[in-house]
């Protein structure tokens, strides 16, 4: 079994929370698509992000404010799984609901294991 | 409320459950006086508590008080599904079955039968504290430490509330019918209450026992049979009493008074119960008292079916308590020489020493016999052992009559 990190980036949360009743079916497919996940056994972990953030940069440890880029680039959320393969991992990611919106997008990465190269 | 949230929490956390159902009301009071009821006051209250639930599983993110890694609770734990999965928590077509969940692990088989009920009134029925000590005649302090006892358990078992599988669902329901049983029993007659009848308790019990019959793993013959059993009982609550709280005994009850719309139900139910090969003492009990509630009199009361019911009853459940009813239908069928045979030929006889009725019942032989000083004895011992003023007052007027 390996571990696999979503990253959502896009959609158009700020648009559907203008209107309560498509914010709910909205999430409520969230919630679906989740669910199904836990009952078969593959869910980890997942949150949304807050938009505003600082970054901090190279040996100077230098602070610049916000990812400043535009909407659809920024990381929104992540969700970890466990699965077999990188295509379960895939299929996994075609179902997640910010694929509703034309600007989301889901990164699917494989947990990597450090090697230990120490000879 | 407290069912729901318990799904959500666990057991182990009822402390948490009953503190945000009491926040919640808390919030009623001051909101609602301020601003009048809103127009539907459940939903208010259900999206109050759904928030300070959110706002508890937030607070308590890094707590290893609360357990979400279980499959029907993990989605708690992100923000994308939190709200929603909440929201879904609360569908009223659920609620029925997390209140049975609920009735399930009150009756925990570990739990005593005090315990058991205590609990359900104080989770289900939204009794409080000094209800409950009220209702028992017993102090807020001993509640307090049956409720907390049970507590303790839910902690150290974390005991789910869940409708168990199929193999263990039979013995399970018959813990709880037994213990809407008793709880009906206790609001029929109360023993201790200044009120000899407490129909919120009897009210409580009918719902209780209504959810059982409404869902599909739980309507077993028996659960119809107690529902049938609490409706005939339940018809007659108007007719037994006078207006001052004194009691009509059945002979003298205004048998028009009695709720037809109940008697019918009770036919309903009786007819479900009815399936499969079960005879319950639920079936009995509610067959003994469909015959008293269709009689057209006292004294057209079929008396020879009601012994044989009490016949079968004494022979699949031999109770003392059982025998004792049966000398009662012995009396009216055969005389009271014939009572007084069969009680003496009760095995158990020293277990009916401390009822009231046994006395009472022994009194009226006697007085019947002819043998007034004796029934007063007799009469004057069950005095001693009711606690109920009502009856104390009955018993008080047969002897009264006994000297006229």
């Amino acid at each position: 079994m390996k571990e696999f990190l979503l990253l959502f980036r896009g959609g158009e949360a700020k648009e559907l929370q203008q209107s309560p009743e498509k914010w709910q079916t909205h999430m409520q497919r969230w919630a679906d698509w989740m669910g199904d996940l836990t009952k078969q056994g593959k869910f980890v972990g997942a949150q949304p992000l807050s938009n505003s953030g600082k970054t901090i940069n190279g040996s100077s440890k230098m602070v610049t404010d916000g990812p400043f880029i535009e909407g659809k680039e920024m990381v929104g959320g992540y969700l970890i799984c466990k699965v077999d393969t990188f295509d379960a991992a895939l299929e996994i990611a075609k179902g997640c609901p910010i694929l509703e919106f034309e600007s989301g997008n889901v990164e699917v990465r494989e947990i990597q294991e450090m090697m230990e190269k120490y000879s | 409320m407290v069912a729901v949230l318990t799904k959500v929490f666990g057991t182990e956390n009822l402390e948490t459950v009953e503190d945000i159902v009491q926040q919640t009301f808390i919030d009623a009071i001051m909101v609602w006086r301020l601003k009048g009821m809103p127009d539907n006051p459940q939903a208010w209250l259900y999206r109050v508590a759904k928030n300070k639930a959110i706002d508890v599983i937030r607070r308590n993110k890094f707590s290893v008080q609360y357990d979400f890694t279980d499959e029907d609770r993990i989605l708690l734990t992100s923000e994308y599904t939190l709200a929603t999965t909440m929201e879904n928590l609360w569908k009223e077509e659920l609620i029925a079955d997390d209140m049975l969940r609920m009735m399930f692990a009150c009756c925990h088989p570990e739990i005593s039968e005090e315990n058991q009920i205590t609990l359900i009134l104080k989770t289900l029925c939204g009794f409080s504290t000094a209800e409950i000590a009220k209702a028992f005649l017993t102090s807020e302090d001993t509640v307090s430490k049956r409720l907390y006892r049970t507590k303790e358990f839910f902690r150290q078992q974390k005991i789910k509330p869940e409708i168990p599988s199929v193999d263990e669902i039979k013995n399970r329901t018959a813990t709880v019918l037994n213990s809407i049983y008793l709880l009906f029993n206790e609001g029929y007659n109360a023993t201790y209450a200044e009120s000899l009848i407490r129909k919120d308790v009897m009210e409580e019990a009918l719902l209780l026992a209504h959810l059982l019959t409404e869902n599909k793993y739980t309507q077993l013959p028996e659960s119809y049979a107690l529902m049938a059993l609490i409706c005939f009982h339940t018809s007659r609550s108007e007719s037994r009493l006078t207006a001052e709280g004194e009691i009509i005994l059945l002979p003298m009850q205004d048998r028009s008074k009695w709720d037809k719309s109940l008697i019918k139900k009770g036919n309903e139910y009786m007819n479900l119960a009815a399936f499969g090969d079960a005879v319950s003492t639920y079936h009995l009990e509610a067959a003994i008292a469909f015959e008293h509630c269709t009689a057209p009199s006292f004294k057209e009361t079929n008396w020879q079916q009601i012994l044989t019911y009490y016949n079968l009853l004494c022979h699949i459940s031999p109770s003392p308590i059982a025998q004792l009813n049966k000398a009662v239908a012995v009396m009216m069928m055969l005389g009271a020489e014939a009572a007084l045979d069969s009680l003496n030929a009760i095995d158990d006889k020293k277990k009916l020493l401390p009822f009231y009725l046994y006395h009472s019942l022994l009194g009226e032989l006697s007085t019947r016999l002819n043998n007034p000083q004796k029934a007063k004895q007799y009469f004057e011992t069950a005095i001693e052992l009711t606690q109920s003023a009502a009856e104390k007052k009955m018993l008080k007027e047969k002897i009264v009559a006994l000297l006229n």
